[in-house]
C-alpha cells in the first residue's frame, strides 16, 4: 500500500498538468515499512530525455545523487517515483517495466488527458532483483496528515 | 569512507543506509564493500563482474564513469552514492 497525504497526491498531478504534453518525473521521500510505502515529501525533478519527452522520461542520475544525499541527512528514504502518461492510461508499460530497478519502492503513474490529471494509479516494483522483478497493482490510500514538502 | 546504499539494496546490506569502507580506489571500495556484504555483489555486478548498466556510482557529485573508474582514487572523507537509474515512459501506441 502507498500512504500518501492529498496535498503530495495533489503536487504529483498538478506537476503532470504543468509539463503536459510531455511527461513529468519525480520522488517520492518518506519511510518504507512491511506492508506499505509511506510518503513524507515529494520532489520535481527534470526530464532529461528532451528528445522524446512526450513518451520519455528520465532522472539525471546526479540529481537523484543530490536527492539521496539530502534525504539521508533529513532521515528520509527514496520510497518510490512518480511521471506521467499524457494522453495515455495510468498504466505502466513496457519501457516502465524495463528501466524500473528500485525493488520495494512505489511507481506512480498519472494520466493526463488534454492537459487535465485524471487517473492516478501505483505500482509496487516486487522480487528480489533483475531476474524475478515485477510490478504489483498497489492500493492509494489518501491519509489526512500534510506532507513535510 | 561512506557508501550511502539505495533502498533497494539494504535488504543485502544489513538493512543499512549507509556502510563505512577503507579504501584508497573506487574499485577497492566496492571490492571491500562486496566482501562485507557479499549477497550485494550480484545486484551491482554481471556474471562477467561488470558494473550492471543501470547502476550508478557518484563520487561526490562526479560520475566514476568519467573520472577514471575502478582506479579513481578516494580519501576517507569522499562519500560514494550507488543509484540505479530511473527511467520509463508510455508506449507509443495503447497505454
Amino acid at each position: 500500500m502507498l500512504l500518501i497525504s492529498q496535498s503530495d497526491l495533489d503536487e504529483v498531478r498538478s506537476h503532470g498538468e504543468a509539463t503536459y504534453p510531455h511527461e513529468c518525473c519525480g520522488v517520492l521521500l518518506g519511510s518504507m515499512h512491511e506492508e506499505r510505502n509511506e510518503v513524507k515529501a515529494t520532489l520535481r525533478c527534470g526530464n532529461t530525455r528532451l528528445d522524446s519527452p512526450q513518451n520519455r522520461y528520465n532522472i539525471d542520475p546526479r540529481e537523484l545523487v543530490r536527492i539521496q544525499r539530502q534525504a539521508h541527512e533529513r532521515g528520509l528514504d527514496i520510497v518510490g517515483f512518480y511521471h506521467s502518461h499524457p494522453d495515455h492510461a495510468a498504466q505502466w508499460s513496457q519501457t516502465d517495466f524495463a528501466e524500473a530497478h528500485w525493488i520495494g519502492c512505489s511507481y506512480v503513474i498519472t494520466s493526463v488527458q488534454k492537459g487535465k490529471s485524471t487517473e492516478t494509479n501505483s505500482f509496487l516494483l516486487s522480487g528480489t532483483g533483475e531476474e524475478d522483478k515485477s510490478f504489483q497493482d498497489e492500493e492509494i490510500q489518501v491519509s489526512a496528515s500534510v506532507g513535510l514538502r | 569512507m561512506k557508501v550511502l546504499i539505495p533502498t533497494p539494496l539494504r535488504q543485502y546490506a544489513d538493512k543499512r543506509d549507509a556502510v563505512e569502507v577503507s579504501a584508497a580506489t573506487v574499485g577497492e571500495a566496492l571490492t571491500n564493500l562486496t566482501k562485507a556484504h557479499p549477497e550485494l555483489k550480484k545486484h551491482l555486478f554481471t556474471d562477467a563482474g561488470q558494473l550492471r548498466a543501470f547502476v550508478n556510482i557518484y563520487l561526490n557529485d562526479e560520475d566514476v564513469r568519467y573520472l577514471s573508474k575502478d582506479q579513481t582514487p578516494v580519501s576517507a572523507t569522499d562519500t560514494l552514492t550507488i543509484v540505479p537509474s530511473i527511467a520509463g515512459g508510455r508506449n507509443e501506441s495503447g497505454i
